[in-house]
C-alpha cells in the first residue's frame, strides 16, 4: 500500500518538478490579492500585513487544491485513469498519493508568498509557521481528496467540475475572513462562517505565524483541518473504488 | 486463458452483453468485430476487471475476473481507447511508472522501458512531453505501457482507432512481431473490417451483446457468404447456355457462379466450358469481404455502423 502510494505521489508529482514554473499558475490569484488589495488595509504598523499574509497562503493553498482534481478530470478524459484502474495499483493509493502531493505545492507556494512579503515589513515566526504549515498540509490534502472525488463525480461533464468547483469556492473563501475580519460582520453571516471550516484554519494560520503557537486556536484550527482530511480521504477512497 | 460462462453486463434497460461464453487458448490471437455498441468494449472491461459482470463467469489466466482482481491486473496488459500515458507526462517517466506499479524495480523497468522504446521505435520522442507526440506515437507508447510487466495476455480496445493507414499498418505489424516474439495471448476489438481479416486468426462476430459467429476469417467466409465466379461471354445465348451446364444465374451476357473455392473451381469451370465450345471473354473472381459475412449474417452493413 505504501509503495504503491509512493508510485502515484511521485507520478503526479513529476511533472511539476519538471515544470516548477507551473505552481505559479494557480498563485496568480493570490498574489493579485496580496498586490492589489493589502495596499488598501490600514495602516497600522505593519499589523495588517501580519493579519492578511496568512489568509493569503491559505488562499493559495485552497485555489490550487480545489482545482486539482482538473488534472484527474483530465487524465478520466484521455484514457490514462483508465490505465492505471488496470494496473494491481490499490484503489485507496490511486487517490491518497495523489491527495499527498497536493502539499508541495502548497509548501512552495507559501514560502514564495512570505519571501515576497518579507521586505514589506512581514515578521516570520519560523517555529509557528511550520506548525501552520502541518495544519495546512493536512487541511489541503482532504481538499485535494475532495477536489479528485468531484472530478470522478464528473467524468466527462467537465462543465460540472467547474461550476461546483467556482460555485463552493468564493463563499468559502469569504466567509473564512481571509479578506476582511468577520467579527464586525452581522450575526447570520457569523453562524454561517462558524459552519465553515477554513475559518478556524485561517485562524490558527494567523496565530501561528504571529508566533502565538499555544492559543486555542491552534488546536480548533487542528481539529477542523483533521476533520476536512479525515473525511476528503474517506468520501475519496469511497469514490476510488467505484471508479471505472 | 479465458474462459467466460454466460457472462452478461446490463447497463439500467441495456443489455450490452447478453450471454457471452468464449474460450481463448494460451497463444491465440482473437478479434472481437462489431458495429459501435456491439457490446466489445463493454466485455473487454469485464474481462480486464474494469466493470464487475451483472451475471454469468468469466477467468483469466484461470483466475476469477471478479474475485481476484489484483492477481488479473498483474497477469494482463489493456491498451483502452483512450491514451494511456498521461498528457503532462514524459513518455519514459510513464513506462517507469508503470512499471513500478506492477511491482518491478526501478531499475529492472527502466531497463525494460529502454528495450521497448527501442523495439517500438520511440528513441526519439520518449524524453518528450506525450501531449507534444503524434497521434501514432502516443499509440506506440500506449502499447508499451501495456508491456512493460511482459503479461500474458494482452487486451487491446480498438488499437488503430482514429490512426492514418500508414500508422495503423505500422502499429499493426508492431503487435504481430510482439506476438511472433513472445507468444503472448491477444485479444483485440475493432470495427476495422480489414484489420480483423489480416490480423486475427480467429474473429469473433458480436452483435447486440451476442456472439454470432466465431472461426477463421476464411471459413467465416467460405461459410456464411462464398465466393463468387462472373464470366463474360460473347452473346447472351452464350450465357444462358453456360448456364444451363454449370449452374448459376445469367444476367444477359454475364453468368454469375457462387461457391466456396472459387480460384480452384474457375479452372476447371473454365475447361469445361472450352470442351462444349463456349469460350469465356473474361473472367472474374470476387471474394467476400468480412463485412460481407455480417451483411448475410444480421442484414445489416458493419460500414454503416462503423460510420
Amino acid at each position: 500500500m505504501i509503495t504503491d502510494t509512493l508510485t502515484v505521489f511521485s507520478r503526479e508529482l513529476r511533472p511539476t518538478l519538471r515544470n516548477p514554473f507551473t505552481i505559479i499558475i494557480s498563485m496568480v490569484q493570490p498574489l493579485v490579492f496580496l498586490a492589489l488589495f493589502a495596499p488598501l488595509l490600514p495602516k497600522t504598523d505593519g499589523g495588517a500585513l501580519q493579519w492578511f499574509v496568512p489568509g493569503i497562503v491559505v488562499m493559495s493553498c485552497l485555489f490550487g487544491a480545489s482545482m486539482t482534481g482538473s488534472n484527474l478530470l483530465f487524465e478520466i478524459q484521455t484514457g490514462s485513469h483508465e490505465r492505471m484502474l488496470v494496473t494491481p495499483l490499490r484503489r485507496p493509493a490511486l487517490l491518497v498519493g495523489r491527495a499527498l502531493k497536493e502539499i508541495v505545492p502548497m509548501f512552495a507556494q507559501a514560502a514564495l508568498i512570505v519571501l515576497v512579503c518579507l521586505p514589506f515589513g512581514f515578521d516570520l515566526h519560523l517555529g509557528g509557521a511550520l506548525i501552520g504549515m502541518l495544519i495546512l498540509a493536512v487541511f489541503c490534502t482532504g481538499l485535494g481528496a475532495l477536489s479528485y472525488t468531484l472530478a470522478l463525480a464528473s467524468k466527462n461533464q467537465e462543465w460540472l467540475f467547474w461550476t461546483v468547483q467556482q460555485t463552493l469556492l468564493f463563499p468559502l473563501l469569504l466567509l473564512a475572513g481571509v479578506l476582511l475580519p468577520l467579527d464586525d460582520g452581522p450575526g447570520w453571516l457569523r453562524t454561517l462562517a462558524a459552519f465553515n471550516p477554513l475559518r478556524y484554519v485561517v485562524n490558527a494560520e494567523r496565530a501561528l505565524f504571529s508566533g502565538d503557537v499555544w492559543a486555542s486556536t491552534t488546536a480548533t484550527g487542528l481539529v477542523a483541518a483533521a476533520v476536512v482530511g479525515v473525511l476528503g480521504i474517506a468520501v475519496g477512497v469511497r469514490a476510488m473504488r467505484r471508479s471505472d | 486463458m479465458i474462459e467466460t460462462r454466460g457472462l452478461t453486463k446490463h447497463f439500467k434497460d441495456v443489455r450490452a452483453v447478453d450471454g457471452i461464453d468464449l474460450s481463448v487458448r494460451r497463444g491465440e490471437l482473437v478479434a472481437l468485430l462489431g458495429p459501435n455498441g456491439a457490446g466489445k468494449s463493454t466485455t473487454l472491461r469485464m474481462l480486464t476487471t474494469l466493470i464487475p459482470p451483472t451475471a454469468g463467469t468469466a477467468t483469466v489466466a484461470g483466475l476469477d475476473v471478479v474475485k481476484k482482481q489484483r492477481e488479473v491486473r498483474q497477469r494482463i496488459g489493456y491498451i483502452g481507447q483512450g491514451n494511456g500515458a498521461g498528457h503532462s507526462q514524459r513518455g519514459r517517466d510513464e513506462l517507469i511508472s508503470q512499471g513500478r506499479a506492477y511491482g518491478m524495480s526501478v531499475r529492472s523497468a527502466r531497463t525494460r522501458a529502454a528495450e521497448l522504446t527501442e523495439s517500438l521505435g520511440l528513441g526519439d520522442v520518449i524524453d518528450r512531453t506525450v501531449s507534444t507526440l503524434s497521434g501514432g506515437q502516443r499509440r506506440r507508447l500506449d502499447i508499451a505501457m501495456g508491456l512493460i510487466h511482459e503479461p500474458d495476455i494482452l487486451f487491446l480496445d480498438e488499437p488503430s482507432t482514429g490512426l492514418d493507414p500508414q500508422n495503423r499498418a505500422n502499429l499493426q505489424d508492431h503487435i504481430l512481431r510482439l506476438r511472433a516474439r513472445h507468444e503472448t495471448t491477444i485479444v483485440l476489438t475493432t470495427h476495422y473490417l480489414d484489420e480483423a481479416d489480416s490480423m486475427a486468426e480467429r474473429v469473433i462476430v458480436v452483435d447486440h451483446g451476442r456472439i454470432i459467429a466465431d472461426d477463421t476469417p476464411e471459413r467465416l467466409k467460405a461459410k456464411h457468404v462464398g465466393d463468387k465466379i462472373t464470366l463474360g461471354f460473347a452473346t447472351d445465348e452464350d450465357a444462358a447456355r453456360a448456364a444451363r451446364k454449370q449452374g448459376g444465374e445469367a444476367y444477359g451476357r454475364e453468368l454469375q457462379i457462387t461457391t466456396e473455392q472459387a480460384p480452384r473451381q474457375v479452372l476447371e469451370i473454365v475447361d469445361d466450358l472450352r470442351a462444349d465450345g463456349l469460350t469465356p471473354t473474361e473472367v472474374e473472381v470476387t471474394r467476400p469481404t468480412l463485412d460481407d459475412v455480417f451483411l448475410t449474417l444480421t442484414g445489416r452493413s458493419l460500414r454503416e455502423g462503423a460510420a
